[in-house]
This record gives C-alpha cells, sequence and structure tokens, in this order.
C-alpha cells in the first residue's frame, strides 16, 4: 500500500505532485477532506488535503509544495517507493451545493485543494468563476484543469508575467461588482485567505475558507489544530478543516504556523546537509 | 479471617530498585530497574496464601494472584507468567501500571499491620523474565470456529478482548487509527514509565497467535462499522478511548507554548520528539513549565518536561494533595525528581507577548468549601489572591472527554449525555446489534486495568453470541 505511481515536478521543482495507491482512502475520500502522511519510521505526521482522487485506480493524489525537512523528505520519494503511513479521508468534506455564480479563489498550491471543489461545484450545476494566482508564471499550476473544472478562469500573477498583473483579490473585487455571486471559496496561503476575506466582507458574500494549521493525529485527539472561529476554539481536523472564513481569527492562525520555526530550520538545514 | 500470623521472622517487603532521580530527571529510560531471582523469590516468600485471597477480590481481571506467587516462590519463573496469562494478556503493562495500592495489594492482609506483598512487582518481573529470557511458547488455542471479530482501536482494552477471542478460536483483527499499535499504552504513557518496546512485544505476542493488525485505519471515516459487517465480521468491539483533550476554557488558551496532554505525550511517547532532531516531530522544550492538572497524565507530562530540559516545572491544581487523583507513587516519584507542586490554586487566563508565545498564567488562590458531587471538596477562590505565574510553556492535563469521530459517523449506536457509548456494564453490549464497548469510551477517563476489564467481560459475552446468539 502506499506506493507512488506518478510524480511530477510542478512550479519549476517548487512543488510535487504524488498520485498514491490508497484504495481505501480514494474509495471514501470526497473534495475537501485530507489525509495525514508520514514517509518512513522517523517522519512526521503531516496533513495534506487532497487533489484528486481516482476510485478506479484506487488512487489518491497529493500536491504540495517543498518548504521543509518532510517535504523535501516527500519530494524524494520516487515512483514505485512508498509512503510508510496514509491516514483518511479526514476532516469534513466541503458542502457541495447548487447556489447559483460561486467564485473559487486559489493561491499558490492552494490551487490544488481548490480544484475538487471547484469541479464539484460545476458539476451539481453552479455557474463558477475560477480565479487563480502565483507569484510568477512558473509558478503557476493546474491552470489547463482548473480552466476544465470551470466556466470562467483568470489567472494572476504578482508580477505580471502572466496574465492579470496584481493579486487574485484585484479580480475577485472586479466580479464581485458584476455578478450576484452567491459563494466564494478561497484556498491559499493564509495572508491571501485574510485578504479574499476582507474583499468579500465588504460585499457580503459568504466566504469558505480552508485552513493548514500544525497537526498531529487529525482525529480531534490532541488539539494542536485549534483554530479560532466566531470567538470559540475548534479543531481544524474534525470541525474543519473548511470554516466561516469572515469568522475565522488569520492572525492567531498564522501566529501557530510559526510554533516551531526554530526546530523546522534546524532540522532542514541538517535534511539538506545529509 | 483465619490466618496465622507467619512464624518463621518476617521478612520485610523487597524494595524495587530505581534509577537515582537526579539521574533518571534527565534520561527517558525506565525508573524502576526490576527485581532480581533473588528479591523475586525473597518477595514471594512473604504470601501467606491466604484461603480466600483477598488480593484476588481486588484484581479486575481475577489474577490467581496466590497462585502465580507460590510458582515464584518455588523458581517456576515461566509457570507463572503462564498462571498470569489464564486471566490477563499484558502482565508486563499491568505490573507497571496498574494501581495496586487500590487494587491487589490494598486488600493485602499483610498490608494491615505491615506492607502487602509487591504483587504488580512481582508480577512485572515474571512477564519481563518470559519476555528476555522465556521459550516464547504460545497459550494453547480451541479449534477454528471460523468466526470474524473486528476489534477498533489497540488500546489496553482492545488487545484484551483480541487476546481472549483468538485464543477461542476466533478470527481477530484489530484497527488503530494511529501508525502504531497500542493506543494509549504508546501514545500516552511515557516512555520511563512503560517502555515502548514492551508494548509492541505484547502486541507481537498476539499476533504470533494470529491476530491481524491494521494500523492507519480511522473507522468512522475510512471504514464505517456497517462496512465491517457488510465485509463479514460477524461481531465488533470497540475500545477507541477517551481521544478528546479538555481545555481550560480561559482567555490566551491559543497561545504557542500550551499543549494538550494528549498533545505533549504524543509527540513526546508516540512520535518520539523527544530525540527531535533524529525523529522529525518537534517539540517545545519549556524551560519555565506549568501542569494542569493532578491525575497520573499531569505526573507523566511534568515528568516529561523535566526530562526535556527544564529548569522548572510546577504542578498547579485547583484543589489540596488529598484530592489528588494521581497514584501516590506517582507523586512521589514526581516529587523525587523535583517538581513542584502549587495546590488550591487555579488558573484565570493566560499571558503572551506580542508573537502569540506564551509567558505566563494568571492564576487565584483557592480555600476548600463543602463536598461537590464527586464527593471532593469544592475550591472556592478567594478574592483578591490574583497572582502571576512565569512560564514559557503549558500543559492541561485535566482529563479528556469522549471524541466524536466513531460514535457521530454510527447513528444507531447510542450515546449519553457526554458522549460516551451506551453499554451494558455486566457485558459491553452497545444499542448496536453485533457491537460491543468497553474502556474509556464507555466509562470515560480511567485506568488500564479497568479498561482490560470492560475487555474481559465484552470477549465473554461475544464469544458467549458467536456460540449461542444475540
Amino acid at each position: 500500500m502506499f506506493e507512488i505511481l506518478e510524480r511530477q515536478d510542478m512550479a519549476d521543482g517548487t512543488v510535487v505532485l504524488n498520485e498514491i495507491s490508497a484504495p481505501l482512502i480514494a474509495r471514501k475520500a470526497k473534495p475537501g477532506q485530507f489525509v495525514i502522511l508520514k514517509a518512513n519510521e522517523t517522519g512526521e505526521r503531516i496533513p495534506l488535503t487532497m487533489a484528486d482522487t481516482d476510485t478506479n485506480r484506487g488512487t489518491i493524489t497529493i500536491i504540495y509544495q517543498i518548504v521543509g525537512k518532510s517535504t523535501a523528505l516527500f519530494k524524494s520519494l520516487q515512483v514505485g517507493e512508498r509512503f510508510q503511513d496514509v491516514i483518511g479521508p479526514l476532516g469534513k468534506p466541503t458542502h457541495i451545493e447548487k447556489l447559483g455564480t460561486v467564485v473559487c479563489v486559489g493561491g499558490g498550491t492552494g490551487v490544488a485543494v481548490l480544484h475538487p471543489i471547484t469541479q464539484g461545484m460545476k458539476e451539481i450545476g453552479n455557474h463558477v468563476i475560477a480565479i487563480i494566482g502565483a507569484r510568477n508564471k512558473d509558478l503557476l499550476i493546474l491552470e489547463d484543469k482548473m480552466k476544465a473544472s470551470s466556466n470562467e478562469l483568470h489567472v494572476c500573477t504578482d508580477d505580471g508575467s502572466y496574465g492579470h498583473h496584481g493579486f487574485v483579490t484585484d479580480v475577485l473585487k472586479d466580479v464581485l461588482e458584476k455578478e450576484a455571486v452567491k459563494l466564494v471559496v478561497g484556498i491559499g496561503p493564509v495572508p491571501m485567505m485574510k485578504f479574499v476575506c476582507s474583499v468579500t466582507e465588504k460585499y457580503k458574500v459568504k466566504t469558505l475558507v480552508s485552513l493548514n494549521p500544525i497537526m498531529v493525529d487529525g482525529t480531534g485527539m490532541c488539539g494542536c489544530c485549534r483554530v479560532s472561529v466566531g470567538g470559540k476554539t475548534r479543531f481544524a481536523c474534525i470541525d474543519g478543516p473548511e470554516f466561516d472564513g469572515h469568522e475565522v481569527d488569520f492572525d492567531e492562525l498564522m501566529q501557530r504556523l510559526q510554533a516551531y520555526k526554530e526546530q523546522e530550520s534546524v532540522a532542514y538545514e541538517k535534511y539538506l546537509h545529509e | 479471617m483465619t490466618e496465622k500470623p507467619p512464624k518463621k521472622k518476617k521478612i520485610p517487603r523487597q524494595p524495587m530498585p530505581e534509577q537515582d532521580p537526579q539521574i533518571r530527571k534527565r534520561n527517558f529510560e525506565e525508573v524502576p530497574l526490576g527485581y532480581t531471582k533473588e528479591l523475586a523469590v525473597k518477595e514471594a516468600e512473604r504470601c501467606l496464601h491466604c484461603k480466600n485471597p483477598s488480593c484476588m477480590e481486588g484484581c479486575p481481571v481475577s489474577v490467581d494472584i496466590p497462585g502465580f506467587i507460590k510458582n515464584i516462590k518455588e523458581g517456576e519463573f515461566s509457570k507463572a507468567v503462564r498462571k498470569i496469562w489464564e486471566r490477563n494478556a499484558l502482565p508486563a503493562v499491568c505490573g507497571r501500571v496498574c494501581p495496586q495500592e487500590i487494587q491487589c495489594e490494598g486488600r493485602c492482609i499483610l498490608g494491615k499491620k505491615g506492607d502487602p506483598v509487591a504483587i504488580g512487582n512481582l508480577e512485572k518481573f515474571v512477564a519481563d523474565m518470559e519476555r528476555e529470557h522465556g521459550n516464547g511458547e504460545l497459550p494453547p488455542k480451541s479449534d477454528p470456529t471460523g468466526k470474524k471479530i473486528a476489534v477498533v482501536g489497540s488500546g489496553p482494552s482492545g488487545l484484551t478482548v483480541a487476546g481472549d477471542l483468538i485464543l477461542k478460536g476466533h478470527e481477530v483483527t484489530i484497527f488503530e487509527a494511529f501508525h502504531k499499535p497500542g493506543g494509549v499504552l504508546v501514545y500516552g504513557i511515557p516512555e520511563f514509565r512503560l517502555p515502548k518496546d514492551i508494548v509492541y512485544s505484547e502486541v507481537n505476542t498476539l499476533e504470533r497467535l494470529g491476530v491481524k493488525v491494521e494500523c492507519n485505519t480511522v473507522i468512522g471515516k475510512t471504514v464505517s462499522l456497517d462496512e465491517l459487517f457488510e465485509q463479514g465480521y460477524d461481531a465488533i468491539y470497540v475500545g477507541v478511548g477517551a481521544g478528546l483533550p479538555r481545555f481550560l476554557n480561559i482567555p490566551g488558551e491559543n497561545l504557542i507554548g500550551i499543549y494538550s496532554a494528549n498533545e505533549y505525550l504524543t509527540r513526546a511517547n508516540l512520535m518520539k520528539a523527544y530525540l527531535f532532531p533524529e525523529y522529525d516531530t518537534p517539540i517545545a522544550r519549556g524551560k519555565d513549565v506549568v501542569v494542569f492538572g493532578a491525575g497520573n497524565v499531569t505526573m507523566d507530562s511534568a515528568r516529561t518536561a523535566m526530562r526535556l530540559g527544564a529548569d522548572r516545572v510546577r504542578i498547579v491544581y485547583r484543589r489540596s494533595r488529598d484530592e489528588m487523583p494521581a497514584r501516590s507513587a506517582e507523586i512521589h516519584h514526581a516529587e523525587e525528581e523535583g517538581i513542584e507542586f502549587f495546590l488550591l490554586t487555579a488558573p484565570i487566563r493566560f499571558l503572551g507577548d506580542e508573537n502569540g508565545r506564551l509567558t505566563g498564567v494568571e492564576c487565584l488562590q483557592m480555600k476548600l468549601g463543602e463536598p461537590d458531587e464527586s464527593g471532593r471538596r469544592r475550591p472556592i477562590p478567594i478574592e483578591g489572591s490574583e497572582f502571576k505565574l512565569e512560564c514559557d510553556m503549558a500543559v492541561i492535563a485535566v482529563g479528556a472527554g469522549a471524541n466524536p469521530l466513531l460514535t457521530k459517523s454510527t447513528e444507531d449506536l447510542k450515546i449519553n449525555k457526554w458522549g460516551y457509548i451506551v453499554a451494558d456494564p455486566e457485558t459491553g453490549k452497545t444499542m448496536k446489534k453485533g457491537v460491543w464497548a468497553g474502556g474509556d469510551i464507555v466509562t470515560g477517563q480511567a485506568t488500564v486495568i479497568l479498561a482490560m476489564g470492560a475487555g474481559r467481560k465484552a470477549a465473554d459475552s461475544i464469544h458467549q453470541y458467536l456460540t449461542w446468539g444475540w
């Protein structure tokens, strides 16, 4: 189990796609749910929201950015090699329903998580406008797939090397001005999600975000992934990972993501030297 | 009460050799070093072999205690462990973590006038002898019945059910959500109290008997209970534990540096974060640590923090020493290792810096009033007694509740208002046909041996069901 069947470098090698054999998980997984992966005996448990599943092949697909030792270790695994442990599907699936016009906004590897949700939203009959962004053209992922799973796709780059020159939130504002949008789904780096929510709040459009706090077990057992939502503490692993973005305390989330910054760089340095 | 006092000269209770507190407080090696053969035999000779042994009445799984002690006295260590196995599949675990002082040893007749027989130490001794020097001979198994049982959760109650039912000839598969089996024995109880190799060795014995162990399987998510029945399982035992951390629900609780005991201990024990960066999982190494609570898990957390290099570890508890639920041996060990107790003290809010990191906790002093529902005297705040404790790390070890993951995905499994599964206390039968439950998910957080006791009763009931029907 958990053999890597496909592997692809994306975004200039900063992002990797793995299609992993995990029939039990593939059979159950729904858009918005995540898995926890552990590369080897000494590895860390890393939560990643699934980018795709294939019940016929019995596989799940994850797409992740290399940010430290654990993701670098994942990257080093080749086709035919295995993850020692994959657990899931975890978390609540995205509530997909027919609403009218839905805007799906994705940044960085958040686009990978957004893709199955976008697809689901379109399949159920929504008019789906997708907005995806990256720092530059080379870092952009899944443009073709997002095009196929939306009715309308806008692409943005921070440096203007491709598509709209600027942030996803610029385009989002334009869309919200012109269209009667029922729901916005925003998934990406925490600052991006925070900005998306501050934009949609002005237009009073309900906004879902998918949070990525640090986790250990992913089954509600440890409380490591606690986030403040509407002034209450919630566990992203069992109450989320999706929440009403207008209620999320993003500043607290950003701080909590820094909890192990020092240890993370120690581990990464050590890994790069070995 | 017809036993005659021993005529021979009285042998005192043989003390357990232990690592020196000053050394052990900085390592993760086991604290007790174990009896030698000579010490064990000498201790066994103290047993009076009462006609009606009250020690056995004190044991939730009714181990033949005088029987195995007699074997030790005669130097038949291998026979002794097999005698225990008749009632208890996990003697190496129970010899270490059972609260003997309120169970078997608490009932020992010798305890009335002096020290009871060190039953726990003797149990640990024979189990360790078997693991290290035994011939590996397994207990006999009944003929195959063709019945399949799924055990959900590989903690003490699940392992007990699996061990009992495999011997009765059934096929048993254990499903574990984590990547390693053992449940609380692996994620919760620290290495220095229960070395993980011992747990894996106990699980390995079950596997050699034919039990299958499927890790990384979250029942309720990866597979549902009904799907297990569809896959041909004839009965299911649910022993998923009390895996929902309780927090204090005071301001500032999400500051960096504040852990639930579940998280702190899981990082340290299951993920081996104490070996970081050899292992990849990080853990905060607080210098000035405060731990809230007064149970065994509180002691485990405080002692772990000390071993991870803290200069100072303080346990903060809102009642007094008399109300502390931890075993006296654990409190004693913690004190020996330099852990301080702030009793009659309750936290009211956490304080942090601009980066969201913990810097202290504001507390109130308490006094004791009338007993509350739990029978313990209720703590009452003393007005104007606020004071601040500086700390850079805190662990909240005030108990755990029912994890809703499985019960929420299984509608016909009846739960009570606290989320625990409703099960017959005598048989473990739930309101869902073919499903039994036991351990902390039924009773709320309790001890390893009580979970094993529940497992034993459920295993008997499951066997009866598979033989005679519901």
